[in-house]
């Protein structure tokens, strides 16, 4: 019996390119192409990769705010992904997205409290006095004074917009909260606000997490487990400790290895990865990492490693490792 | 000859706003010697990306004005120099790179004809000499096929290429201090580590002084031989790399470590945040700068500016709690 709170099988999302007189679709962005993983209730699931993996695009498609080429998503073993616009908004209620981009993600005409009091309004959940209480105690919960209801998002900071973004997510006690680099934008100091307010409301509430970001360090210190992605597939996923303490795949392998330590005293041998990653519109044939791999044989060229689990609950799709 | 490339004694650099007068940079010390990499480290609006742009005086004037200080390069005075002669300087014994490439390269030029610009201009090479050096420089900082790229618009490059072309502008005249303000954090991690392996090969092949700033402590921790933590405008704590971080005196320097999630935590740990936000430069607070958001102030924190004090071999802090009279009122 399937007890996970989020299943998403084969997703895949093509972008068309239009080219040409006639602006036919001349070749596709594969920028997610074939993903599947579960998130448990309760649980913080990072997704972790470089620009252009897929990764922010995976977040969307959970959310239908784009429309999967491929694939099936299951939301409390329900599948979401043919539902209707009407039933799909149903299903945001208990789906919900916090945005990285403090500044564009806020609309500048409306007020926080209007912002944040929208989704209580379309869902028809409370009006006038009552709906502006609960907008209140949102703010309240993440540590803003309710006073600052009838001012505009320009007239706050870039971590105070983002708690407002965090506010807007919780309005309609959501199950799941898909974390876009909720923190990527912000100061340092102020990454550490929030990521603590995070993992706070999560504690209060109960909250599953997908959080995507592409700091390693920030993954490490909030997720339970982690899926690393490249070019539109995911080619590691294991529990947090499992993932760090023994990245199986050499894509892992060189992004752990690349990421600076605040500790002048480690001497350590680093893994530079050459060139850059490819396009997505022409991903290279079998393995998708093959081209910066040191590693890379003649199968890698020729077929796709699938995800495979290796040990409990550590899965990789590598030809080598398997 | 000197074992110090550059001396800035006391700089402020202040802008004239309709609102009022902003401090960005309040007086700051600093030295960077031949071959030494010195780490800038600071949130956004501390100054030190202003202390940057005063040094190769590209500080937009107005509203900007550097009204006091001293930059002795080479001994000598930048600020005391025509400005053709300032001119003979930048780009070629100092240079700096941005943050941004996409904005900081020209869109209407290709990135040849960026890199030859300067080499023409202080090495007085022809078009075609200058044509060969750039497609060196493009070669030494990886660019896969110079001889092709060296056409290209920065548009038709990536981001890590982008970036490496901008060294290779920077690099061309092989210059004494390299300056670079930010200049991998809107990188990728892979390609961060492949900018920060040039920039150290670079270092031990030219010899060149690197002033790197960036806000973000790992960076420093791998690149740095010095680091000054700047903020609101002055230097609160300096020291050799190790020190820092084994020995953070400043609260402000201890407060920044703990408040970072790092890959070497073993267990589950509490992020540290410093309360409140950093200061307005329109409006420094009174006293010290850092005492709203510190959990050590006392009345003469509130009060007076401490003065930056040496604490250790070459290790200087701004804080009363080193200064012994002060201390006793603690």
């Amino acid at each position: 019996m399937d007890s996970s709170l989020l299943k998403i099988e084969g997703l895949k999302k093509y972008f068309p390119i239009q080219g040409g007189i006639f602006s036919k679709t001349v070749g596709y962005v594969q920028a997610v192409d074939g993903v599947s993983f579960h998130v448990d209730k309760g649980e913080i699931m990072g997704l972790v990769g470089e620009s252009g993996c897929g990764k922010t695009t995976v977040g969307r498609l959970i959310l239908r705010l784009y429309e999967p080429t491929a694939g099936e998503i299951y939301f409390e073993g329900a599948n979401i992904s043919k539902l209707s616009g009407h039933e799909m908004r149903n299903a945001r209620k208990i789906l919900q997205i916090i945005f990285q981009d403090p500044y564009g993600s806020l609309n500048p005409r409306m007020t926080i409290g209007d912002i944040i009091g929208e989704p209580l309004l379309i869902h028809n959940i409370a009006k006038g006095k009552e709906r502006e209480q609960r907008v209140a105690d949102i703010l309240e919960t993440v540590g803003m004074s309710p006073r600052y209801m009838k001012r505009y998002p320009h007239e706050f900071s870039g971590g105070q917009r983002q708690r407002i973004g965090i506010a807007r997510a919780l309005a309609l006690n959501p199950k799941l909260i898909v974390c876009d680099e909720p923190v990527s934008a912000l100061d340092v100091s102020i990454q550490a606000q929030v990521i603590n307010l995070l993992e706070d409301l999560q504690g209060k509430f109960g909250f599953t997490y997908l959080f995507i970001a592409h700091d390693l360090s920030v993954i490490k210190h909030i997720s339970d487990r982690v899926a690393v992605m490249y070019l539109g597939k995911i080619v590691e996923l294991a529990n947090t400790e499992e993932l760090y303490g023994n990245p199986l795949h050499p894509y892992t392998e060189a992004l752990l290895s690349a990421v600076p330590i605040p500790d002048p005293s480690l001497n350590r041998k680093r893994i530079v990865l050459e060139g850059d990653v490819p396009s997505p519109i022409n991903p290279p044939s079998g393995c998708h990492f093959r081209t910066r791999c040191k590693y890379a044989k003649k199968i890698c060229i020729e077929e796709e490693p699938p995800l495979i689990e290796l040990a409990r609950g550590h899965y990789v799709a590598c030809h080598l490792k398997h | 000859m000197s074992d110090i490339l550059l001396e800035v004694k006391n700089l402020k650099t202040y802008f004239y706003t309709d609102e009022g007068v902003a401090r960005a940079v309040d007086g700051m010390d600093f030295v960077i010697r031949r071959g030494e990499t010195l780490g800038m480290i600071g949130e956004s609006g501390c100054g030190k990306s202003v202390s940057a742009l005063s040094i190769m005086q590209l500080v937009a004037s107005p509203p900007g004005r550097i009204v006091e200080g001293e930059i002795l390069f080479e001994g000598e005075d930048l600020l005391q120099k025509t400005p053709s002669e300032v001119k003979k300087i930048r780009g070629n014994d100092i240079s700096m790179i941005f943050q941004e490439p996409m904005t900081s390269l020209n869109p209407v030029f290709t990135i040849g004809n960026q890199i030859m610009e300067p080499i023409i201009l202080h090495q007085k090479l022809n078009k075609e000499k200058a044509r060969k050096k750039a497609i060196e420089m493009l070669d030494m900082v990886g660019i896969s096929s110079p001889e092709k790229q060296i056409d290209n618009y920065p548009h038709q490059l990536s981001g890590g290429m982008r970036q490496r072309a901008m060294i290779a502008m920077a690099l061309s005249c092989e210059p004494k201090l390299l300056i670079a303000d930010e200049p991998t954090t809107a990188l990728d991690v892979t390609i961060q580590a492949q900018i920060l392996e040039l920039l150290k090969k670079i270092r031990e092949e030219i010899g060149m002084a690197v002033m790197m700033i960036t806000h973000d402590l790992a960076v420093i921790a791998e690149v740095s031989d010095n680091v000054l933590v700047a903020y609101a405008g002055k230097a609160l704590e300096y020291a050799d790399v190790k020190t820092i971080f084994r020995e953070p005196k400043h609260p402000y320097t201890q407060a920044l470590y703990d408040s970072i999630p790092r890959l070497t935590d073993t267990k589950k740990r509490r992020l540290e945040v410093i309360p409140g936000m950093v200061p307005n430069p329109l409006e420094f607070p009174s006293g010290c700068r850092f005492h709203p958001r510190c959990k050590f102030t006392t009345n003469v924190c509130k009060e007076e500016e401490p003065k930056l004090e040496e604490v250790g071999n070459m290790h200087e802090v701004r804080c009363f709690i080193y200064d012994e009279n002060k201390a006793k009122l603690f």
